[in-house]
């Protein structure tokens, strides 16, 4: 019998994976925007990343705004206790949200070339460091060190470890690797058959990286967060098992320049290590102490937020649709 | 925090605004095939882009900023108010996505059913900014809640939404947003009027946003008469700190200007027993004044009072300039000819910014030392973490960069034609470059 505390937990979770593989993408696209080479060079590639993500990011950014509103109506202690302790990337984090949304769109309407240039380096250098503390987020949360109460964790200590740089590498890695995963297919679909295979080479290249940081993090996890550690290997095993073989797979069908199922099997690692990592610590959201069911809200905010959810969802989900829709054809 | 809200609000309203006047165009555009319109679509299209992505991330740094700055608060009742926001996150979507659509597909669809895709838009505009002033409503008149050893047992957020605080709020902030959109979009091309382009242009341009502006302001003025007896009821200190007033009792005064020092105003201008009229509509109307709380309860005076006067006088600027526009039109079919006109109605988008600062001014500050009025001051709110001042300073100082980049982008947006980038093909036909 699932309660509401149960379902507003699935779907914060939803939400966040929605973000990591929409909003994700966003940013990895920003970071090869970065090495996307001098201006005339790189021109073609960066326009292929506007044009990319021109129409659908801030729709992407919305599911950022979504996790944190239902986390904070859902599990207002949990809420306050992650923004407390962690104010500091979080700050981070925030300043890169505004230099990264307000370049990108100065970006666009710029006229000289020393503007273009100054905006698409503030875009590309944010795309970086906010997944990146996002990260480092995770990764404070998912070792343990984040206490309920208000400040109540080590302002520093809890994300700058061993297991919150692995969070912040590891985020960055797969916003780039979606990213030129995507975009492989959105340039053959462009017809730009050299800049598909160029990022058929990107994306193979930090898929693999990805998959070793992977393999040394389990090490890390081990020394760091026994507790993740364990529900990683022990109940969380299949989910992890699948993310490494959706992984796999996805890097074979870019090798083949089966783009479009390579984007899907790399949707489905990613969302794989994300709901192995609920599973891993679940019922507790600040492990080692507090669970779900503590921290929740009472039934009538559970339940008048999750009757919202579904009648937003059906404005919502047609609506996105026609958004994919149109943005593909474009 | 009111750093940034300051910030966002005037975003916000252009984002409540720009969709219903592009809409207006749009219909012009559509049903008469006017290239006028056409072009000026074209400007607000673009305009609109950028202040919506600076929006949005002014936004979202707002709801770090509820956790960051005020953990106590959203800790302890972050559940009570979470459902407004909850479904302004889907109002946000809807914007976000037609908004999207609108902007940089719009080439795919008939111009028609581009047009229509603006009406959600501008009705998810609408929505936010109805469901976030219900959530600071709410701080004005908290319910639905039964709190029990510091802890919240039983919540109705239904009830918590649609407090008394909510009526008078929320279409008071929605009119605003109107306000502010129609005249700043009018001031730019008031703005170019003086500089002599008086062509057909630069008068619709200026026309459109200024009409609908002006037909909100008197409704403005009552709505906001209404929020002013509403707070006589039911947040008697806050009004008293409005108006200056100390003394509880019939007659009592309205004060223009002045200052507060301990026990009373100076230095303002008195009309006798004029507060007590606009309350109750008689002199014996009892008003109550400040000294019925202890000084550590009363919010600081002379900043509610000049900000509340501030706003007032602005109310009454924009509507005598709006009567004297719709006097012109009704004459003559034409704008006022007086050089002054054009002059005032330059200021008149950067009057209405100011008025719904002060506004907020009075609001927030009024309910001082209250953040959950009667319920949690606003000591006890705050992030207790160290160092904090540090993330606001230089949060202080992105807000800075962010208003010059923004401000210079938009004068380059408004300015003459536009010339393009060394690096940049051209824009396709039928579509708005992006
Ligand atoms: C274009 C903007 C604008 C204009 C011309 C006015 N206001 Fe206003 N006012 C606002 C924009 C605003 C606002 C920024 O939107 C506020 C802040 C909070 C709110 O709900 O609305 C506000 C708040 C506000 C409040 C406090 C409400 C509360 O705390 O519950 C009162 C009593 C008034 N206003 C009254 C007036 C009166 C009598 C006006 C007559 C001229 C007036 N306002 C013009
Ligand atoms: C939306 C437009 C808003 C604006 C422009 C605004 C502006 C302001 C201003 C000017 C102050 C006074 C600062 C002072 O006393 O020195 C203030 C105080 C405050 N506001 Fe708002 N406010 C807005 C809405 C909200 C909302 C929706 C919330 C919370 C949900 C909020 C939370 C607070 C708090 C906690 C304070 C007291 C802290 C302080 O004194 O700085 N405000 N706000
Ligand atoms: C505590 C106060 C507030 C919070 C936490 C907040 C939060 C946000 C967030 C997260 C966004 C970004 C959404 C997106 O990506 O599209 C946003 C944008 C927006 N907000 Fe606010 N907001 C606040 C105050 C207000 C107020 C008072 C209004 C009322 C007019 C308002 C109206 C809007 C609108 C219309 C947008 C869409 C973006 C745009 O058009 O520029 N917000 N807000």
């Amino acid at each position: 019998m699932t309660e509401p505390a149960q379902l507003t937990l699935g779907v914060l979770w939803a939400g966040l994976t929605l973000y990591a593989l929409f909003g994700g993408a966003d940013f990895g696209a920003g970071l090869w925007d970065l090495l996307s080479g001098g201006s005339t060079a790189g021109l073609p590639r960066r326009r292929l990343i506007e044009h990319a993500i021109g129409s659908v990011w801030e729709a992407n950014h919305v599911w950022l705004i979504f996790v944190i509103v239902v986390l904070w109506t859902g599990f207002p202690g949990v809420f306050a206790a992650v923004m407390s302790t962690l104010y500091i990337p979080l700050t981070l984090v925030a300043l890169g949200v505004i230099a990264r949304g307000a370049a990108f769109a100065f970006r666009k309407v710029g006229e000289r070339l020393w503007e273009r240039r100054l905006f698409g380096a503030v875009f590309a250098l944010s795309s970086l460091f906010t997944p990146f503390f996002l990260g480092t987020v995770a990764g404070a949360i998912a070792s343990g060190r984040v206490p309920p109460g208000l400040a109540a964790g080590d302002l520093v200590g809890s994300w700058l470890n061993p297991t919150g740089l692995l969070g912040g590498v590891l985020a960055v890695g797969v916003c780039a690797y979606l990213a030129a995963a995507y975009l492989c297919d959105d340039a053959r679909r462009a017809g730009e058959a050299g800049l598909a295979a160029e990022f058929r080479t990107r994306a193979l290249v930090t898929g693999v990286a990805m998959g070793v940081v992977a393999l040394g993090g389990i090490g890390v996890l081990r020394a760091d967060a026994p507790a993740l550690f364990a529900g990683l290997t022990g109940r969380a095993l299949p989910l992890v098992v699948v993310s490494a073989l959706a992984g796999t797979a996805a890097l074979a069908l870019l090798w083949l320049r089966r783009f479009a199922s390579a984007r899907a099997a790399s949707a489905l690692a990613v969302t794989a290590v994300l709901w192995g990592w609920a599973v891993a610590q679940y019922p507790l959201m600040l492990p080692p102490s507090l669970g779900y069911q503590e921290a929740a809200a009472t039934p009538a905010v559970l339940t008048a937020t999750l009757v919202s959810v579904a009648v937003g969802a059906v404005l919502l989900v047609p609506s996105l649709v026609w958004l994919y829709y149109l943005q593909q054809r474009r | 925090m009111a750093l940034s809200l300051g910030w966002h609000i005037v975003l916000a309203c252009m984002g409540v605004g720009m969709p219903a006047l592009l809409l207006i165009a749009e219909w012009r555009a559509v049903r008469r095939g006017d290239p006028d319109c056409r072009r000026l679509i074209e400007r607000w299209a673009r305009t609109t882009g950028v202040l919506f992505a600076v929006g949005a991330v002014s936004g979202t740094i707002l709801s770090f900023e509820l956790g960051l700055l005020w953990p106590g608060m959203m800790g302890l009742y972050g559940e009570v108010i979470g459902l407004p926001f909850a479904l302004e996150g889907f109002a946000f979507f809807i914007e976000a996505i037609f908004i999207g659509i609108y902007l940089y597909t719009g080439g795919l669809l008939s111009p028609a059913l581009r047009a229509w895709t603006l009406v959600p838009v501008a009705v998810a505009g609408v929505a936010s900014a109805f469901f976030v002033v219900t959530a600071n409503a709410w701080m004005n008149q908290p319910r639905g809640f039964t709190l029990d050893g510091g802890r919240i047992t039983q919540v109705d957020p239904w009830a918590a939404m649609f407090n008394p605080a909510t009526p008078p709020q929320t279409v008071h902030m929605i009119l605003a947003a109107f306000m502010v959109a129609g005249f700043a979009t009018a001031s730019v091309y008031a703005v170019a009027m003086l500089r002599g382009r008086r062509d057909r242009y630069h008068r619709l341009g200026f026309a459109i946003p200024f009409t609908v502006a002006a037909i909100v302001t008197p409704f403005q003025i009552l709505v906001g008469d209404l929020a002013a007896r509403f707070l006589a009821h039911y947040q008697p200190v806050k009004l008293a700190a409005m108006e200056g007033l100390y003394r509880t009792g019939p007659d009592a005064p309205l004060t223009i200007g002045g200052f507060a020092t301990g026990e009373g105003l100076r230095y303002g201008l008195e009309i006798p027993g004029a507060l007590s009229i606009l309350v109750g509509e008689s002199t014996d109307t009892v008003v109550r004044g400040l000294s019925e709380v202890p000084p550590a309860d009363r919010p600081p005076v002379t900043v509610v009072h000049l900000a509340f006067d501030l706003m007032v006088g602005i109310g009454f600027f924009l509507l005598a300039l709006s009567a004297w526009f719709a006097l012109a039109w009704w004459r003559r079919r034409d704008l006022p000819r007086s050089r002054w006109f054009p002059r005032l109605a330059a200021l008149s988008g950067l009057a209405a910014a100011v008025a719904v600062e002060a506004g907020w001014v009075v609001t927030e500050v009024g309910r001082q030392p209250w953040i959950v009025y009667g319920v949690m001051r606003t000591a006890d709110a705050v992030n207790p973490a160290p160092g904090l001042w540090a993330g606001f300073l230089i949060v202080s100082a992105v807000y800075v960069v962010l208003t010059v980049v923004t401000v210079y982008v938009l004068r380059r947006l408004a300015g003459g034609e536009r010339p393009l980038a060394p690096q940049e093909p051209e824009p396709e036909p039928g579509q708005v470059p992006s």
